[in-house]
Parts: structure tokens; C-alpha cells; sequence
């Protein structure tokens, strides 16, 4: 079976910087699938590769059988690819049920069936009950949700994610936690990009590990875990 | 998209109390002339055409985030379309609403084309709208064919003929307030359509609309090319009403930020905003103007925009947000609806 995510070989300098350096991963339909690194490994460039935003200098991307370099979000998307941004960019000014309506019209018939794809994705993800307050009213936890909400809203094949629980709290990591697993269950292919790294190990059933743009280990969390190169670019060499 | 099922749709959604006060509003619309001046059916026309071109306005930049300050370009279009066809031709702008439309919405979609294309935003993109009404406003006053700078003249006619826009303020005023009200209609159901949400999705994120499969090129097209047409049909209407054209006027950058203040002190991007506005506006400017000229003794141009500028600068002061949202608060209307 052909992967649903092939990335082969990708780089990408930002002038003499190499941000990320030959990196080769594959996401297969159905599965958990997770990049994590330190600070700087080049996680949010592989991202934005993958979600259309950036365009690598050499390598390929392919989704769903179909080259994803040079594909304009919007288009990427259709094809059923959805993200989230690192910093939340919620529409400030509409209501919660709005934002998501927005996600859900590209696959809906029409505005009905958008505004009731919407509200099943809400009340997935805990934000019914705030539908009708405005975006900008809400609290972080919220507003990530509603992240999620929006793109998962668009009906992805893959929905990748970009630190979703970065900044949260232990429990709001653990609610979070819970709902990706039940979006999973639902069909839903997941491609994580974090830095927590306790929720990361109990969701993922594959790890990828960058540092300084660069591949350095990959495999199941425990796998990875036990890597002499991932313990010493998380804890230090000394920690050895 | 039928538009009687649409209409239907809207009547249903709204909260009865607002389609009685809304009906009970129309109406007295509808019957006041019969106490109306000749004077008060100018000041009513203005009213319900300012109220018009704003509604056109506050698509691009209400709902999609573009500012124009070009506006007076279609206006202009329009108007010179419109009575180009009836005077060379003896068309009726009746069926010349339809060119003056294509016309503007060309012009519209050249404008979009490279704005949007090549990236230009925010206030370079309004330098290129005021740009475009400049280089039309030069063209205009050099073209003999339509009068040049001395202007362009639509002959009164003895004979009324509603359907050539021929006749006294009372048809005009009818004219402008079935243009309000459909220019109304017509946005409502723009605002709860598909298109209406890819355009505030575009207004509060571009980036973000994109990723959420919207193509935003075609979402800020839409609008210029939308709201280009109804303000050219707009522009048809004013140009028969006034019976001249003269570029220096038509184009003039005046006109378009005059046209752009209504939907500001209402509430951008709302559906009542143009109206209200208008209605606080005009009324005030025109009393101003007519003050004036008993005091001064003779009519001081420009007098009025100085005025709007200051009641600008009074409302703004008080309901950043303009004066719907605010009134809509009083009003106890929930935030997300109209």
C-alpha cells in the first residue's frame, strides 16, 4: 500500500542556514504519526513543506498519490489536508459556530449541511456550549480546540498538527490527548508536530526525531525513547 | 441559488419583531411623499442612494477586508454608460444598466487582477483604486466624444417616462428606495451565502482562509467585481437624477470618501450600518449646506465634508465601532446576529 504522506529527500536552506537537511519520512493512512525535536530542529519548515506553504529546495512531497510541492493551500486542502497554525489564527470577530461553518463549507453541499457538519465538530471537541461567543473571547485552550475544530471541520484525510498542546496545562494535554485519539478513530490520519513530549509518547504510534534539521532516529515511542542520539539532543551528552 | 427561496429564508430567520419594525419602516417610506417637498424628496433620494453605494462599498471592505477609495469610479462608469447609451442611442437605461454593470465590473476585475495577484494590500491597494478614478477622471475630461471637461448633459424631457428615468424627485425617490432595499436584500443574503462567509474568513485571516481550502483570489474578485456592479447601477440612477456629468466632479476622490462614511459611522460590515448611516449623515450634511447658504449668503463647497469629517471624528469617539453595533447593544440584540 502506497503511503497517504511521502516525503523523500526534502531540504531546505535559508541561506546558509540549513533548516531542514534530507529528511525521508512516510505517514500511512489511519495511523498517529509524530515529528518532535528541540527548539530550532527544523519542525514548523518540514510543516509548512508539507502543508503547501513553503516549497522545498530539493525533494519531493506526495499526498494521496499526487505531488504536493507547489500546490497552493487552498487546493491542498481540497484534496483533503488540513493544518493548524503554531499560533492559533482563529477569525477573531465571527462566532465559534462561524470559524467552524468556514471550515465545513468545502465539503458541504450547502450552508446547511456546513453549519451541521460544524456543530458535530464543536460538540467533538468541547466547544458547543461557547458556539455562540466570539473567537476572540476565548481562552487558549479553547481557541486550540477551535483550531482543530476548523480544520478538522474542512473532512481531511490528514490533519496535521502544529503544537496543539504546546503551552496547556497538564489536564487540558490529557483532554486534547483524548479527542485526537477519538478523531483518529474516526478515520482520520494524524500528523503531529510537537514539543510536549509526555502526550506526544501516548498518542503517537510512530516517532520521527529531527535535530538541526536532520534525521536522528525513528520508530515507536519506546524505540525512540531508548535512542542513545534522541537522549543525549534532548538531555545532553553529560546526562548519558 | 433561487432567489425566492432565498428571500423566503431570510423573512423565516428573522426575529418577527425586527420584520414588523422593518415593515412598519418601509412603509412609511413608501406613503411619506405624499408630505414630502420637492426639497425633502432630494434629501430622501440622497439618503436611500448614499445608503445604496455604501451597501456596494461595505462588500469589499465590510465583508472582505478590501478598502477602496476609488468608489466613485463606477459611480462614474455607470453614470456615463448609462447616459451615452439614452442620449447617442436612444436606449433606455433601464436596459443600459446591463453594459454600465459590464463596464464597471471590467474595470472592477483589472483593478483586482493586480492588486490581488501581485500581493498589493491594504492601503497600496487603496492607492491603486484612487489611481484608477484619477487616470478615468483625466481620461474623461479628454475624451471630446463625451463632452470632455465641459461635461456630459442628459436633455430634460417634458414627458415623465419612469422606465427611461425620466421625471420629477417623486420617481427618483422611488427609484433610490427600491435600490436601498434591494441593495439590502441582496447583501443580506450575500452575508449568510457561502461566498459571504469566504469573504469574512478573508477579512479576519487570509492565511488562515486559505488553509481552510477558501481561495482567497477568487473570494476578493468576487467582491470587487460584485460591488462594482451595484455601484455602476447606482451611478446610472444618479447621473439621470442630476441630468450632467462633469469628470472633475464624478471622479473626484470627494465623492468617493463621501460614499464611504455612511457604512463607517453605521458599522462596518454590517447590514444595517449603510442605511443608518446614511440616514444620520445626509440629512445633517444637507441642513448644514442649506445653514450656510442663509448665513453666507451663497453655497461654500465642500462645506459639508468638513462637517462629515467632524461628525467622523464625534462618532467615532463614542461608538468605535459604529453606530449599529452600538445601537444593536441597547437594543439587547444578541452579538452574533443582525
Amino acid at each position: 500500500m502506497t503511503p497517504l504522506l511521502d516525503v523523500q529527500g526534502v531540504t531546505k536552506r535559508f541561506r546558509g542556514l540549513t533548516a531542514v537537511d534530507n529528511v525521508s519520512l512516510s505517514v500511512e493512512e489511519g495511523e498517529i504519526f509524530a515529528v518532535i525535536g528541540p527548539n530550532g530542529a527544523g519542525k514548523t519548515t518540514l510543516f509548512n513543506i508539507i502543508a503547501g506553504a513553503m516549497t522545498p529546495d530539493t525533494g519531493s512531497v506526495t499526498f494521496a498519490g499526487a505531488s504536493a510541492v507547489g500546490v497552493q493551500p487552498h487546493e491542498l486542502c481540497r484534496r483533503g489536508l488540513a493544518r493548524t497554525f503554531q499560533i492559533v489564527r482563529p477569525f477573531p470577530e465571527l462566532t465559534v459556530m462561524e470559524n467552524a461553518t468556514i471550515g465545513a463549507m468545502m465539503r458541504a453541499p450547502d450552508m446547511d449541511a456546513a453549519r451541521a457538519r460544524a456543530g458535530e465538530v464543536l460538540r467533538q471537541l468541547d466547544l458547543w456550549d461557547r458556539r455562540e461567543a466570539k473567537a476572540k473571547s476565548l481562552t487558549l485552550p479553547d481557541r486550540k480546540r477551535l483550531e482543530c475544530a476548523r480544520a478538522l471541520a474542512t473532512g481531511p484525510r490528514l490533519l496535521l498538527l502544529d503544537e496543539v498542546m504546546a503551552g496547556l496545562r497538564p489536564t487540558e494535554v490529557d483532554r486534547i490527548v483524548a479527542i485526537l485519539r477519538e478523531i483518529n478513530r474516526s478515520g482520520v490520519t494524524i500528523l503531529l508536530i510537537e514539543h510536549v513530549m509526555r502526550a506526544t509518547m501516548a498518542l503517537a504510534g510512530r516517532i520521527h526525531v529531527l535535530h538541526h534539521g536532520a534525521t536522528i532516529a525513528e520508530g515507536t515511542p519506546e524505540e525512540v525513547t531508548r535512542h542513545p542520539k534522541v537522549l543525549e539532543s534532548y538531555l545532553g551528552a553529560e546526562a548519558l | 441559488m433561487n432567489p425566492f427561496a432565498t428571500l423566503a429564508r431570510l423573512v423565516d430567520e428573522a426575529p418577527r419583531r425586527a420584520l414588523l419594525l422593518l415593515a412598519a419602516f418601509v412603509a412609511v417610506l413608501l406613503v411619506a411623499p405624499v408630505v414630502l417637498d420637492r426639497y425633502l424628496l432630494s434629501v430622501f433620494f440622497l439618503i436611500f442612494w448614499f445608503a445604496t453605494v455604501g451597501q456596494a462599498w461595505n462588500i469589499m471592505m465590510g465583508f472582505c477586508g478590501q478598502l477602496s477609495l476609488g468608489h466613485a469610479l463606477y459611480v462614474g462608469l455607470g453614470g456615463y454608460v448609462g447616459a451615452l447609451f439614452w442620449v447617442k442611442f436612444g436606449i433606455s437605461p433601464a436596459i443600459a444598466i446591463v453594459p454600465a454593470m459590464l463596464v464597471a465590473v471590467a474595470f472592477g476585475a483589472v483593478i483586482g487582477w493586480l492588486g490581488f495577484r501581485f500581493g498589493i494590500e491594504g492601503v497600496y491597494f487603496a492607492l491603486l483604486t484612487i489611481a484608477f478614478a484619477e487616470v478615468a477622471r483625466i481620461g474623461f475630461d479628454n475624451w471630446s466624444f463625451v463632452g470632455g471637461a465641459a461635461g456630459f448633459f442628459i436633455p430634460v424631457s417634458s414627458a415623465a417616462s419612469p422606465v427611461n428615468l425620466r421625471g420629477g424627485p417623486m420617481l427618483f425617490y422611488y427609484v433610490a428606495l427600491a435600490m436601498m432595499i434591494i441593495a439590502f436584500i441582496l447583501c443580506a443574503a450575500l452575508r449568510r451565502s457561502r461566498l459571504g462567509h469566504a469573504w469574512l474568513a478573508v477579512r479576519e485571516d487570509a492565511e488562515a482562509a486559505r488553509a481552510l481550502g477558501i481561495d482567497v483570489f477568487r473570494a476578493k474578485m468576487a467582491a470587487v467585481v460584485i460591488s462594482a456592479a451595484m455601484t455602476a447601477v447606482a451611478g446610472v440612477v444618479y447621473a439621470f437624477y442630476q441630468n450632467n456629468l462633469f469628470p472633475s466632479q464624478t471622479f473626484d476622490i470627494a465623492r468617493s470618501i463621501e460614499m464611504i462614511l455612511a457604512p463607517i459611522i453605521g458599522g462596518l460590515g454590517t447590514l444595517f450600518g449603510p442605511i443608518l448611516g446614511a440616514f444620520i449623515l445626509t440629512p445633517l450634511g444637507q441642513t448644514l449646506i442649506a445653514l450656510v447658504e442663509k448665513i453666507a449668503g451663497r453655497a461654500i463647497p465642500g462645506v459639508n465634508l468638513v462637517f462629515y469629517g467632524a461628525a467622523l471624528m464625534v462618532i467615532i469617539w463614542f461608538t468605535p465601532n459604529g453606530v449599529w453595533p452600538w445601537l444593536k447593544k441597547k437594543l439587547g440584540i444578541p452579538e452574533g446576529r443582525e
